[in-house]
């Protein structure tokens, strides 16, 4: 541990190149007293006679790293990632899979098979880019739009179909309406609605791990609208005051529903409220998957050494936000061209690996056809599967179900004994689990 | 939520081969229309959604103080109760906030106690919680802390609330008993198009902070010819539906629908006379109304989506039996959802539902 921190301290030094510095240039003259600073116990500052105020043009706005240029080309060799091709050929064939099964359980919500769906388009380099740089002990909070994290880690599309259909496979039984993915064993805390709840929680767990000298970091995702949540707040200030071993990963996809960002928060954007709160902090082009990689990596070594790390990802949700939106009403088509042609980030991953001659057209094609027909294997299944048997509803509220649950199933089993003809019965298992 | 947007923006022609299996079922009620007007004068059919949108239409037009905000709100709202309003008011007055609840709420008191007439949107009932302290610690109590001198009562939160068929825990929850319990508050549920527009235009003009929950399933399914003039229903006062002797069927929301099926059922299959109250203001609540009815029926089912523990039927039935004990024939009934959150898959399984009532119906007239 001691080792690996040392190491870790000296890239600190090379990632404060990445990292921009904040400018003093526009403070105010100081007036040190003797040399030192002032002796508030709040803040370690110089005095000065001047009034000044700073506001958001004080300082020059967090430059976006990149790695790759549009044509997928290593702009500065010295930070191409040392990626074997296994590696980065499993970080091209997970958004290839991603996409397809984007498209399909989109399009089986439009047919009614499915109640609701969330596409990914435009941050699949943000899903996979990280995803690669982390631990696969390592755990993960996420938002809702990151599915590449999930097939990356080893999630089969089985499984994330299977919850969308609520069938007796799902994991968490049918209960939460789809793409609420979760995996105990693929370290992926279940995902819930209300935003930004994961933050603080994702915080206290890195807690936990930094107590139990686990060596795990936590990864938590949120997107740009959920950081205008207090929960936000309360998760950058518990980070850095707690030196938790977190990597705080912000999806910036320019919208939150139909709201832009030009009225979600003012000032330079998220990545601004990590140094004010005592955070290291980075920003990356999201649709660049190494960029993506490069910075996980190294916030992956200041996290793993309890120095928390906020991280904003740029991007572009370049489908509407959910089945529910049509993103028309609030968007021209013509803005959301630009992010799927040059600034895609999988063609951008794929021009790169055809550069290295990793890839062909050939390959291209097939794992296309594959990647599709996983997804219409999956769909197949699930749709056959019985949902799970109803008591299921009780369970799980509870460790131990109390009397009054016990109560309340009774009198259901016998309505249902007596009403049956009324209820679906025929959907769900007769019985329940007992794996 | 999908369902209602999806027949916005349904796609034409995108669905076919729909599997039998998979139809969801996504309506477990028939909307009942009023047939009363509560004003003279011209009407016109409205959806709930439309008389929502129009009563804040009237209270921006008239009262140059008021403002309407929250997520997504510019664009209409993601149910699209604001459309047009930005348009017609401009982005002063009807706007985007951040994506913050504590901040919607906290932002609404303020305005309110410097004279302004608030209209706060929360997305959806279930993201209400962030705002909670808000609500129960600020906006309920500002009057009383201050002796009188601060108030809030000119702020109203609209929520969208309850069942939609495939809403899951996070977009199908009924909070209302939470804010019942917050003494300060008004709490409010409007079953359909004209009583939203009234219930909604007292709640605005009410000297008390109110909440505002809008069966969001409502807002499409439900259409009714409604007054285009300006109108109010009185908050505190309940409405009897349906006439009947035997058996008093209480509810709020798209429940009231339920309860006016299953009477007619109890009616023609058992010939058993029920008589239908829509509560309609939770808090404060029509004691009179309902006690008066439990007096002539003798029997009294309360029905609610929201889990039975400390539900609100749990309030009414405690006061029935305190006013009413000598007149009742059988214990008072509660059907409604299990004391479990709201499970997606499972939902014709834990709403109150039309079989759940006649059931409890028939053990009551049996007792
Ligand atoms: C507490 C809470 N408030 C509101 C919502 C409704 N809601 C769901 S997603 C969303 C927008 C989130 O935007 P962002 O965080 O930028 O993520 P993105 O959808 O862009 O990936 C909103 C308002 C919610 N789920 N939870
Ligand atoms: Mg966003």
């Amino acid at each position: 541990m001691a080792l690996k921190c040392g190491v870790s301290f000296m890239r600190l030094a090379q990632l404060h190149k990445t990292i921009r510095c904040l400018s003093t240039r526009t403070r105010p003259e100081t007036i040190n007293n003797g040399g030192s600073h002032a002796a508030f116990p709040g803040v370690k500052a110089p005095y000065t006679t001047e009034i000044k105020f700073l506001n958001e043009h004080s300082y020059e706005p967090i430059p976006i790293y990149r790695v790759l240029d549009n044509n997928g080309e290593v702009i500065d060799s010295r930070e191409e990632p040392d990626i074997d091709n296994d590696t980065l050929l499993n970080m091209y064939r997970t958004m290839i899979q991603l996409n397809q099964m984007d498209k399909i359980l989109y399009e089986s919500q439009r047919q009614g098979r499915i109640s609701f769906y969330m596409t990914n388009y435009g941050e699949e380099g943000i899903h996979v880019g990280s995803a690669a740089a982390l631990s696969p002990s390592d755990l993960v909070f996420a938002q809702y739009r990151e599915a590449g994290v999930l097939l990356y880690r080893g999630l089969t599309v089985t499984e994330l179909v299977n919850q969308c259909y609520g069938n007796h496979e799902d994991p968490a039984k049918g209960r939460q309406m789809p793409v609420h993915y979760g995996s105990k064993q693929r370290n992926i805390v279940t995902i819930s609605s209300p935003l930004a709840t994961q933050m603080p929680q994702a915080v206290g767990a890195a807690y936990a791990f930094r107590r139990a000298g686990s060596g795990r970091v936590v990864t938590c995702f949120f997107g740009e609208g959920a950081a205008s949540e207090g929960d936000a707040h309360a998760a950058f200030n518990f980070a850095a005051t707690l030196n938790c071993p977190i990597i705080l990963m912000c999806r910036n996809n320019g919208y939150a529903i139909s709201t832009p960002t030009s009225e979600q928060y003012r000032g330079d954007g998220v990545a601004a409220r990590g140094p004010a709160a005592g955070l290291h902090t980075v920003r990356v082009d999201g649709t660049d998957a190494l960029a993506v990689y490069n910075a996980v990596k190294k916030a992956r070594q200041l996290a793993v050494c309890n120095t928390p790390v906020l991280l904003e990802a740029m991007s572009y949700r370049v489908g509407h936000h959910s089945t529910s939106d049509d993103s028309s009403a609030y968007r021209s088509t013509d803005e959301i061209q630009k992010w799927t042609q040059e600034e895609s980030p999988a063609r951008k991953m794929r021009l790169y690996l055809e550069r290295k001659g990793l890839w062909s057209e050939k390959q291209e094609a097939e794992q296309v056809r594959e990647g599709r027909e996983v997804v219409i294997r999956a769909m197949q299944r699930a749709e056959k599967e019985k949902k799970p048997n109803w008591r299921e509803m009780l369970h799980d509220v509870y460790y131990d179900m109390p009397p009054i649950l016990l109560k309340q199933m009774k009198q259901m089993e016998s309505h249902l004994e007596k009403y049956k003809e009324h209820y679906p019965l025929e959907q769900y298992q007769d019985e329940e689990n007992t794996a | 939520m999908s369902l209602l947007a999806k027949k916005l923006f349904s796609f034409g022609g995108a669905i076919k081969n729909v599997n039998k299996n998979s139809i969801r079922l996504s309506s477990h009620f028939i909307f009942h229309p009023d047939n009363e007007k509560p004003i003279e004068g011209e009407t016109k059919k409205m959806n709930m959604m439309q008389a929502i949108n129009d009563a804040m239409d009237i209270t921006l037009k008239n009262d140059p103080t008021a403002v309407l905000f929250g997520e997504d709100v510019g664009f209409g709202g993601v149910f699209r109760c604001a459309l047009g309003l930005q348009e017609k008011y401009g982005k002063d007055r009807v706007f985007n906030t951040p994506l913050c609840e504590q901040g919607i709420a906290g932002f609404g008191i303020g305005l309110a106690t410097a004279g302004a007439t608030a209209i706060a949107e929360i997305q959806f009932a279930d993201y209400i919680f962030p705002a909670f302290d808000q609500l129960v610690n600020e906006a309920a109590k500002a009057r009383y802390r201050s002796g009188g001198q601060f108030d809030c009562g000119a702020l109203t939160v609209r929520a969208p609330c309850g069942a939609v068929g495939h809403g899951g825990l996070y977009h199908s929850q009924s909070p209302e008993a939470f804010f019942a319990h917050a003494a300060g508050l008004k709490v409010i549920v409007p079953r359909g198009p004209i009583t939203a527009k009234g219930l909604l235009l007292s709640c605005i003009q009410e000297r008390d902070p109110c909440i505002f929950l809008e069966p969001k399933i409502l807002y499409r399914s439900a259409n009714e010819e409604v007054p285009i003039d300006s109108y109010t229903l009185p908050i505190g006062k309940a409405q009897v539906l349906r006439e009947g002797n035997q058996v008093t069927l209480i509810a709020w929301g798209t429940q009231v629908h339920v309860l006016l099926e299953v009477a007619q059922i109890a009616k023609d299959q058992f010939g058993v006379s029920c008589e239908v109250i829509d509560l309609m203001s939770i808090q404060p609540w029509d004691e009179e109304t309902v006690c008066n009815s439990v007096k002539k029926t003798g029997r009294c089912l309360i029905a609610h989506e929201a889990p039975l523990t400390c539900g609100f039927g749990a309030e009414l039935a405690a006061t029935i039996q305190e006013e009413c004990f000598l007149h009742l024939e059988a214990p008072i009934s509660r059907v409604t959802g299990w004391d479990a959150p709201f499970p997606h898959v499972f939902e014709p399984f834990y709403l109150p539902d039309r079989w759940r009532c006649l059931e409890a119906i028939k053990n009551l007239v049996q007792y």
